[in-house]
């Protein structure tokens, strides 16, 4: 498995640290409902199909990015660096 | 027996090597196969099962039968085929699966058992009582079926991993795969061609077909020297590739030194992951037999083997041979026999209407033959004709069933075969594997013009995607003949007839499987063992297929096909795992006071990736506690030095850096004055404890933080995600220095005496009070000085850096011993926190919380912070819930134990009594009696409290008093004076 | 009053030949992580200003031998061989990190082959020409590595595990060799 890092380039899957969905970016208020937290921390879709998910270029430059792939074809649709992703929501 | 004037062996230089004992003389260019076939030896293995006499069946890496053990001793190589091995002078191989010998095998009265040995025997047999199957049945079967053994040595051959990156990755270097790199090649691509065998060419250098008007082997050498000299190309030779995997990558396998007597550095064998961007799979086809009674007799195999034997080692297989086929490769065999003066005995074509003109060989059309005969080897072989039962004399047969295309790779990533009626085999569904197009025999294009032009085809589709020029390549000239093939897979009769000859698989046994119900071939598969081991069903999958579809009254394409999974040959886990064997399993991290610990005779244990002295053992100690406690002596009453360098210390710069260290620590840092340090607690964001540390002030916006050594990567992880993920308009920087810097912790009455010794400016409790940092010039160098205690006493944290490390470290154990103290190591290190209650991730092991620990209160309600709204959940606040406690042994039984329960007194110990358990143990000089941490249901409120503590794995059990969770200077005044 | 000794990252000088690569110990001088808070135009007009280097883009280095900027990173750079100037500071974070690194020269015809045993990144001249530098891994070890000229290598990891560097260099260079 190959990542193609909007820095480094193409590398290695081992270069990679998998953290999980990228559900993450967006943290809930601090005073938000229960339920919103208990979806932020604890569920999660299990697509058959197009996924987010957050990896870390540990060993490379270091950036966090958002990998948007099929989790049936393992084909990779998209890596963008998560400071951008967040930048561009805001 | 080898044949004159055939061949591209090296007759110029003899070999020898040894097979079961004896010594034999074969060729350079020689397999193990070809060169025991040139010395008449055909008997090569027993089967798994049945202890069956069995020889090679095919020429190459498919092989299922002869199977063969290299080396010897610890270097002993099991399970290698013959057919692949090279030999070399003083190459030692064995027979495999055989006692007392190959001609003489005791464990063949299975055969003669074999009515009660078919399929599911074991199931069925071995089923009760259950017990018995670890104990009786499974050692029993293991020792009598089999293929070879490990030595159980440590093996020190030495394995290799490496990456090769390319363009294009071309699969096979046959007449398709040749002509694809070639053309790819010319256009400036950058090529990867790789072969497994010695020699590149394919069939090409097995026939004796024709290429641009020469010799098909000559074309395959020039054109393979035409790319050799090309820098655009790399050529691999002996490599496998073994697996497609996702986003272009692909494993292979090389076999670097099997064939080299000797090695000296270089690795056995390399494991390559090789990412390319394009690929071409031209792995060829391999032929099948078929099944028919005694077909397994050695002397029996593919028509195709006995070409690749004749026409590329030059090497008859038998004297007389017959040929058995439902296809025109039938004559092609006996054409190739006859011209190299070898007398066929009878070509069988089982074709009624078989198109065969003016031969020079008797002919039987539309019979075939029901049965073999002979002892150890091939004697005869009948055949059931249109009049009846004939009997020929032949010592070798050649058989031909059609041929199957090396499909597999295009199966790698869950794609499946489609069947073609036309070729009666399965053939790559497009698209299977993305950015990889098969090409030739592999597609099902069985000519080789269809092969070259299938192969150049391909080489311009993959250019195209790459984007690439194509260079105008020439096509060669070459047969172009059809390929007519009536299918023929069993041949009825009685008796057993072999579809997987290295299991031992019969029609019988797969027919049975149908009528147990086994009717989806991935049951029968595993229920018969058909295509399991070594080959994966290589030669015998699809005639196994086609009598499971008879029998249960469906076509081929209904009854489907098992799943190819890489690797397509064995690799050894070795190859795959190499480089990570001895120093290699892990990168071995070294402080800079490591020499020296060494010399002082400590005991280095792992932590993480780096390693810490145990304790400093002198003179007459003669365990490891009277050395600790002398050490935690050291720190109580005079002075300890200790490498701390392991922590993770990282640098965080930046306008925002303050707000970064708020919303990471459940405590306030931004209100933190220049030049002080403050103790810090990490939450996970699900409320539970990450890490813990001191983090100091250096600048109005810059700041050192300092992590456990253990957590060091996670938490610097950790902080990349906040100010990338949560908060990317922050203005900081985040900077790892743990390696830039050496530091050790100076500790004990003693420690400003000696601290003052290297200082340029001493300091006093004014200057520099507890909590205090800020640089310092020591013993000239420019370092920095952090008044901090791990050990509760008054203690500091000297730091330069890391190049002075060593004779720093040299200087503090000189001076404090110079002072009656010493070195400490981190059994002391550890007692002395349990001592003060100070926790480590024996503690915030992952479930514990800020309340948990006793820490509740750091939590900071002024501001947000990381995990603080689920800290807050009525759950993890429950005063029910285990927090950390001591504990002291108040029975007769002295000795506590870490991961130990506790439990009411009297209670009995089992789980629904659990009312806590032991984090962590040390002996305390100070206090007289081991100590520990636990944690304890209501905990802090059940201080005087005896209970039980029962420690099942080490059957330990002692009386012990809950108390509060520190055990020497409960005040804290020590670390102010 | 004592003095404090250096120490090199290796107890024996680090210098050896195996076929046709060589690995030597490099001192690079001062080692500085520059990190630019926001955008990176001030940072490179002082760096250009008071060390005459540009401050390199992603997967570049700038300067050669005896001053160089490598790229170290995302929104970092390491300026190697120069003290660094004060000024530098008022752009962002200026992290001395001088004994962090453990610094190799691998030269050679085989070079390329060797680092092709240990680190997951295309590295031959046509993919990684003289002024790339990336970060990567060597085996396990986080890395730094530069081509420097046509067939040598800059390759840093962090200090402690100088050793474990040297061991798998030597033994990929060995194997290499051995090759033939």
């Amino acid at each position: 498995m190959r990542i193609n890092c909007p820095i480094c380039g193409d590398r290695d899957r081992r270069e990679y640290y998998y953290q999980g969905a990228a559900v993450t970016l967006d943290r809930p208020a601090p005073d938000a409902e229960e339920a919103v937290w208990e979806d932020y921390l604890h569920l999660r879709e299990n697509p058959a199909g197009r996924t987010r998910d957050l990896w870390h270029h540990e060993g490379g430059c270091g950036a966090w990015v958002v990998v948007t792939r099929d989790t049936v074809s393992h084909k990779i649709f998209e890596v963008a660096l998560a400071a951008d992703v967040k930048g561009a929501a805001r | 027996m080898r044949v004159a004037n055939k061949g591209l062996v090296d007759r110029s230089k003899p070999v020898s090597f040894r097979f079961d004992g004896t010594s034999y003389a074969g060729f350079a260019g020689d397999t193990v196969a070809s060169a025991l076939l040139a010395n008449e030896v055909r008997l090569m293995g027993r089967s798994f099962k049945y202890h069956r006499p069995r020889g090679v069946i095919t020429a190459g890496s498919e092989e299922p039968n002869a199977l063969i053990t290299t080396g010897s001793g610890a270097q002993a190589e099991p399970n290698v085929r013959a057919t692949v091995q090279e030999i070399y002078d003083g190459l030692v191989t064995r027979s495999q699966n055989a006692w007392p010998s190959l001609g003489f095998d005791v464990m063949a009265v299975n055969d003669l058992a074999s009515g009660f040995l078919g399929a599911g025997f074991y199931y069925k047999t071995f089923m009760w009582p259950k017990k018995f199957w670890e104990a009786v049945y499974e050692p029993i079967i293991r020792k009598a079926a089999g293929l070879g053994a490990l030595s159980g040595a440590h093996n020190p051959d030495t394995y290799e991993r490496a990456y090769a990156f390319c363009d294009l990755l071309v699969i096979g270097a046959g007449p398709a795969g040749l002509m694809a790199a070639l053309t790819a090649a010319r256009s400036g691509a950058d090529v990867i061609l790789a072969d497994e065998d010695a020699l590149m060419g394919g069939r090409l250098n097995a026939e004796t077909l024709e290429v641009a008007g020469k010799p098909g082997h000559i074309w395959a050498a020039e054109t393979v020297a035409e790319l050799a000299a090309m820098e655009n190309v790399r050529l691999m030779t002996r490599t496998t590739v073994t697996g497609a995997y996702d986003g272009g990558m692909y494993g292979a396998v090389e076999r670097v030194s099997q064939h080299r007597p000797l090695r000296g550095a270089a690795p056995l064998e390399t494991f390559w992951r090789i990412a390319a961007r394009q690929s071409i799979l031209a792995a060829g086809a391999l032929e099948r037999p078929v099944a028919f009674q005694n077909n397994d007799r050695p002397g029996i195999m593919t028509a195709s083997a006995v070409r690749s034997y004749l026409n590329r080692w030059g090497v008859s297989p038998g004297k007389q041979v017959a040929i058995f086929g439902n296809n025109d490769d039938a004559h092609r065999t006996a054409r190739d026999l006859r011209a190299a003066g070898v007398h066929v005995a009878a070509v069988i074509d089982s074709r009624h209407d078989a198109d065969i003109e003016g031969t020079d060989y008797p002919v039987y059309r539309g019979a075939q033959v029901c049965n073999s005969g002979g002892r150890m080897e091939l004697e005869s072989i009948s055949l059931r004709t249109t009049s009846g039962i004939v009997n020929i004399q032949a010592d070798c047969l050649a058989v031909s069933g059609g041929w199957n295309p090396t499909v597999h790779m295009t199966c790698h990533m869950n794609g499946r075969p489609t069947w073609s009626p036309a070729i009666q085999a399965f053939v790559p569904t497009v698209g299977s594997v993305p950015d990889m197009t098969a090409a030739g025999a592999c597609n099902g294009v069985f000519s080789t013009h269809g092969c070259l032009e299938a192969g150049q085809q391909a080489a311009v589709a993959a250019l195209g995607a790459l984007g690439r020029k194509i260079a105008a390549v020439d096509l060669p000239q070459a047969e172009d003949s059809p390929y007519n093939l009536s299918p023929l897979w069993a041949v009825a009769g009685k008796g057993r007839a072999w579809l997987d000859f290295q299991n031992d698989v019969s029609v019988k046994d797969v027919k049975q499987a149908a009528v147990e119900n086994f009717r989806s071939v991935e049951h029968m598969k595993r229920y018969t063992t058909q295509g399991m081991a070594t080959d994966q069903g290589k030669s015998s999958n699809v005639m196994a297929l086609a009598v499971l579809a008879d029998a249960t009254g469906r076509g081929i394409p209904e009854t489907g096909t098992t799943t190819f999974r890489p690797p397509y040959v064995p690799v050894a886990i070795a190859a795959m795992g190499a480089g990570a064997q001895g120093k290699g399993f892990a990168p071995e991290r070294l402080t800079t006071s490591h020499a020296q610990s060494v010399r002082m005779g400590a005991p280095m244990i792992e932590a993480g990736l780096w390693y810490r002295p145990s304790y400093f053992p002198r003179g007459d100690e003669r365990t490891w506690r009277q050395s600790c406690d002398r050490e935690v002596g050291f720190v109580r009453n005079t002075v300890g030095v200790c490498d701390v360098s392991t922590l993770g210390k990282i640098d965080i710069q930046g306008p925002d850096a303050a707000a970064l260290l708020d919303f990471v620590y459940t405590n306030m840092f931004s209100t933190l004055k220049v030049g002080r340090v403050r103790y810090g607690l990490m939450l996970r964001e699900d409320g539970h404890v990450m890490d813990d540390g001191t983090c100091a002030r250096l600048g109005e916006t810059r700041y050192l933080m300092t992590t456990t050594t253990a957590a060091a990567g996670a938490v610097m992880r950790h902080l990349e995600f906040v100010t990338q993920c949560l908060h990317p308009e922050w203005q900081v920087k985040i900077t790892s220095v743990t390696e830039h810097w050496a530091q050790f912790a100076v500790a004990g009455p003693q420690a400003r005496t000696l601290v003052n010794g290297l200082l340029d400016q001493p300091i006093d409790n004014e200057s520099w009070p507890f909590m205090a940092c800020g640089p310092a010039t020591v013993l000239g160098v420019a370092g920095r000085l952090f008044r901090i205690s791990f050990s509760g006493e008054h203690a500091y944290e000297v730091a330069v850096p890391a190049r002075y490390g060593a004779s720093l470290f040299g200087e503090l154990v000189r001076r404090a011993e110079g002072l009656g103290g010493g070195a400490y190591g981190m059994e002391a290190l550890n007692v002395l926190r349990i001592e003060k209650g100070h926790i480590t991730h024996a503690e915030i092991h992952g479930r514990t919380t800020a309340f948990d620990i006793g820490m509740g209160r750091m939590v900071s309600d002024k501001k947000d912070c990381i995990g603080k709204t689920m800290s807050e959940r009525p759950g993890l606040m429950d005063p029910e819930r285990e927090q950390l406690v001591g504990l002291r042994p108040i029975g007769a039984v002295k000795q506590l134990s870490a991961g130990a329960h506790l439990f009411d007194s009297g209670a009995e110990a089992v789980a629904e009594n659990d009312q806590g358990y032991v984090t962590s143990v040390g002996f305390s000089p100070d206090v007289g009696t081991f100590i520990g941490l636990g944690f304890v249901q209501r905990g802090p409120e059940r201080y005087g409290e005896a209970m039980r503590m029962v420690d099942h794995l080490r059957g330990l059990e002692a009386e012990v008093e809950i108390c509060a969770p520190v055990f020497v200077d409960p005040e804290g005044g020590r670390t102010r004076g | 009053m004592g003095e404090l000794q250096a120490a090199r990252p290796w107890a024996e000088r680090l210098d050896v030949s195996i076929g046709r690569s060589a690995l030597v110990e490099v001192d690079l001088g001062h080692l500085t992580v520059l990190a630019p808070f926001g955008a990176e135009a001030g940072m490179t007009e002082a760096l250009s200003a008071a060390h005459g280097l540009g401050f390199p883009k992603p997967n570049r280095a700038t300067g050669k031998d005896g001053g160089r900027c490598i790229w170290f990173g995302r929104g970092e750079a390491l300026l190697i061989g120069p003290a660094p100037d004060a000024s530098l500071a008022d752009h962002g974070a200026s992290v001395d990190v001088l004994d962090a690194w453990a610094a190799v020269s691998l030269s050679g015809a085989a070079a390329v082959d060797v680092l092709a045993r240990l680190v997951p990144v295309d590295l031959r001249e046509g993919a990684f020409k003289r002024g790339h530098s990336i970060r990567t891994q060597v085996m396990h070890m986080s890395a730094s590595i530069t081509r420097t000229g046509k067939d040598s290598f800059l390759i840093l990891v962090f200090r402690s595990m100088a050793g474990t560097l040297s061991h798998d260099l030597k033994q990929a260079m060995a194997a290499v060799a051995a090759r033939g």
